[in-house]
């Protein structure tokens, strides 16, 4: 792994839309969606029930199509109008990186191939994979469960193990939804922690969706979207000063 | 890249196993109703092998002697003895009863031959062969009579002087072989009112209550000339046609080849069995498949979620496919080595012989995997419509 490696120009969403359904029973999930989220930055993106968070996490994800607007990712522009890359399976796998907020680890696999399974995807050799796998949970104090099953982790070590899923193929972009929502104050704030520090480390833009009253101070900036829309503004940026 | 499901299946061996076993005990009836239908053409091949014969003469327009009754005269065989191209000729009789043994029954073809002649047992296990003209008897050693034992065929009793193995008739029935005139006698033997009767009514009539008449139509009545078959060996250098030919021509009576006989025995005697075996083996085929489909859609439920986070995060279709598929075939794999392993030794328990060919388990085990796959592609569609934004919830 490439510590510190540069991601040029983060993830930028310019006027995105996305309509479900046509004619009278249209409605308009995203009206107007704008972002930009740098390399090495963790932004929140907070909202009420129904007002597009989960709409828009899907269209940044690849998973479902928006209606309209522009993403670019890195200096990759992957949808314009339409997606400008065939191949949406292999830019989840290698560009986006996915934190959920129960940490769906597959659990028929110990912890070290729950990490290297992606690489092992994009078709990197197992010993490679699984050498990335462990350097990565190494960096998220996790190296010693390697050979355990997820079922033997606590809460706060499988979502940590995601996270290292999610790094692992050194994606530009991290979505992370709700990934605080199962745990206590003191294991939320040390995993938006392990977020900041391995985005400033690996120069991923970190999205995280939440909830949680107990890290939306902890951001810098924070992303609003209501009925649609989204807004910018400055977070209070606590316990990293 | 890892097996994923060989992973999900180390992960979860009990449920797998178990799953595998029922599913194994299933197969293992299915081969052991192939094996059930194997044994009966063996059986019916075997007969026609440990008779000795090449010829098979019979009643004109019958299918006799195993398939329909045959009703030959017992002098035959000396006018057959002069055709040319025959070796060996004797009469030979059928018949299927209840044999006793001190205070059991055990259902036999009992088998009326002439010591020497083509027709008696071909080797023995224990014993002699039948070297007297009356009382004694070989036994196929699945009757579970003991050498010196006596057994009760009709009025008579007989000393078991000599045991064979795999001596049995088309149904499965053991053989016991006794001479040809005590066959005959207890093929056509009344019993003594019968024959007082019969004989009262002779004498009554005064056709035959003639001096020197009457004494000839009586003994005609209490003895029985006629046999079912006459089993012939041809010389070498002749082919079975060639001998036959002559026979059916010149004595106006059937004559079977061995080729003819086997199919006799296996395509009209056995065919209602084989159809029947035939129905079992299909319903049994869908109701394995059946069996996959559920167990494997049902696991493949379970990790909706899991195969979402796959699809997500990059998993190719092929590769989900291929685990649930590669899971099917493993269950098909478990369950073919439990079924074969179950079939082989239950086999030997059944009262009739079953034959086990490794050309069935080589089939059998091309048909479940086949079925697995089948059997997957319903899962497989589930999981392949796993909308991947599942994982994202909302």
């Amino acid at each position: 792994m490439e510590d510190g490696t540069k991601q040029a120009e983060g993830i930028l969403i310019e006027g995105m839309r996305k309509r479900y359904g046509e004619g009278d029973t249209a409605v308009d999930a995203l009206k107007e969606v704008n972002m930009r989220v740098m390399p090495g930055e963790v932004v929140g993106l907070i909202g009420p029930s129904g007002s597009g968070k989960s709409t828009l996490l899907k269209c940044l994800g690849a998973v479902i199509e928006p209606t309209a607007g522009r993403m670019t990712l890195g200096r990759e522009v992957i949808y314009d109008n339409g997606w400008q890359i065939r191949d949406l399976r292999a830019l989840r796998r290698d560009k986006i990186g996915f934190v959920f907020q129960a940490p769906y680890l597959i659990p028929f696999l110990d912890v070290t191939d729950n990490v290297a399974l992606l690489p092992m995807l994009a078709g990197h050799p197992n010993a490679e994979s699984r050498k990335r796998a462990v350097e990565l949970l190494e960096a998220l104090d996790v190296a010693h469960r390697a050979a355990a099953m997820p079922s033997q982790l606590s809460g706060g070590e499988q979502q940590r193990v995601a996270i290292a899923r999610a790094l692992v193929n050194r994606p530009p972009v991290i979505l992370a939804d709700e990934p605080t929502a199962p745990l206590d104050s003191q294991r939320a704030l040390a995993v938006i922690r392990i977020l900041n520090r391995m985005a400033r480390q690996y120069q991923t833009a970190i999205i995280v969706v939440t909830h949680d009253e107990k890290i939306i101070p902890t951001f810098r900036r924070i992303y609003h979207i209501r009925d649609g829309r989204t807004h910018e503004e400055a977070g209070e940026g606590r316990e990293f000063e | 890249m890892i097996s994923l499901a060989a992973r999900d299946v180390l992960h979860a061996w009990g449920k797998f196993v178990f799953t595998g076993m029922g599913l194994g005990l299933l197969i293992g009836v299915t081969l052991t109703m192939a094996g059930v239908y194997r044994g009966m053409v063996d059986d019916a091949k075997v007969l026609l092998n440990n008779s000795g014969a090449d010829l098979w003469v019979v009643q004109q327009k019958t299918l006799g002697p195993y398939a329909e009754p045959s009703s030959v005269h017992d002098d035959l065989y000396r006018s057959i003895l002069a055709m040319p191209g025959v070796a060996d000729a004797a009469s030979v009789t059928y018949l299927t009863m209840q044999v006793r043994q001190g205070e059991r029954d055990v259902r036999a073809m009992v088998v009326g031959i002439v010591p020497d002649g083509p027709g008696v047992p071909g080797y023995l296990v224990a014993g002699r062969q039948i070297t007297r003209s009356h009382y004694e008897a070989v036994a196929d050693i699945a009757t579970g009579f003991k050498l010196g034992q006596l057994i009760r065929i009709r009025r008579h009793d007989y000393t078991v002087v000599g045991l064979t193995r795999r001596m049995v008739s088309s149904g499965g029935d053991p053989m016991v072989f006794i001479p040809l005139r005590d066959a005959q006698e207890a093929q056509f033997l009344k019993d003594n009112d019968a024959i007082i009767s019969e004989r009262n009514r002779t004498a009554a009539n005064p056709a035959f209550n003639r001096p020197g008449v009457l004494e000839a139509v009586i003994d005609s009545q209490s003895s029985n000339p006629f046999v079912n078959a006459v089993l012939v060996q041809i010389k070498p250098g002749f082919t079975a046609e060639e001998v036959a030919e002559p026979i059916r021509r010149w004595k106006r009576l059937q004559v079977y080849t061995r080729a003819q006989m086997e199919e006799i025995l296996v395509a009209k005697l056995i065919a209602t069995s084989s159809k029947q075996i035939g129905m079992f083996l299909v319903i049994l085929a869908i109701v394995s498949a059946a069996i996959v489909a559920f167990i494997i859609y049902t696991l493949t439920m379970g990790k909706i979620r899991e195969i979402a986070v796959l699809k997500l995060i990059g998993t190719r279709n092929r590769t989900i496919a291929a685990m649930i598929m590669q899971q099917a075939v493993g269950l098909g794999l478990i369950g073919f080595v439990v079924g074969k392993i179950s079939a082989t030794i239950w086999a030997p328990m059944f009262p009739k012989y079953v034959l086990l060919e490794p050309g069935d388990a080589l089939r059998g085990f091309i048909a479940i995997v086949f079925i697995c796959i089948l059997a997957s592609l319903l899962a497989i569609r589930a999981a392949l419509k796993v909308d991947p934004a599942e994982a994202i919830g909302g």
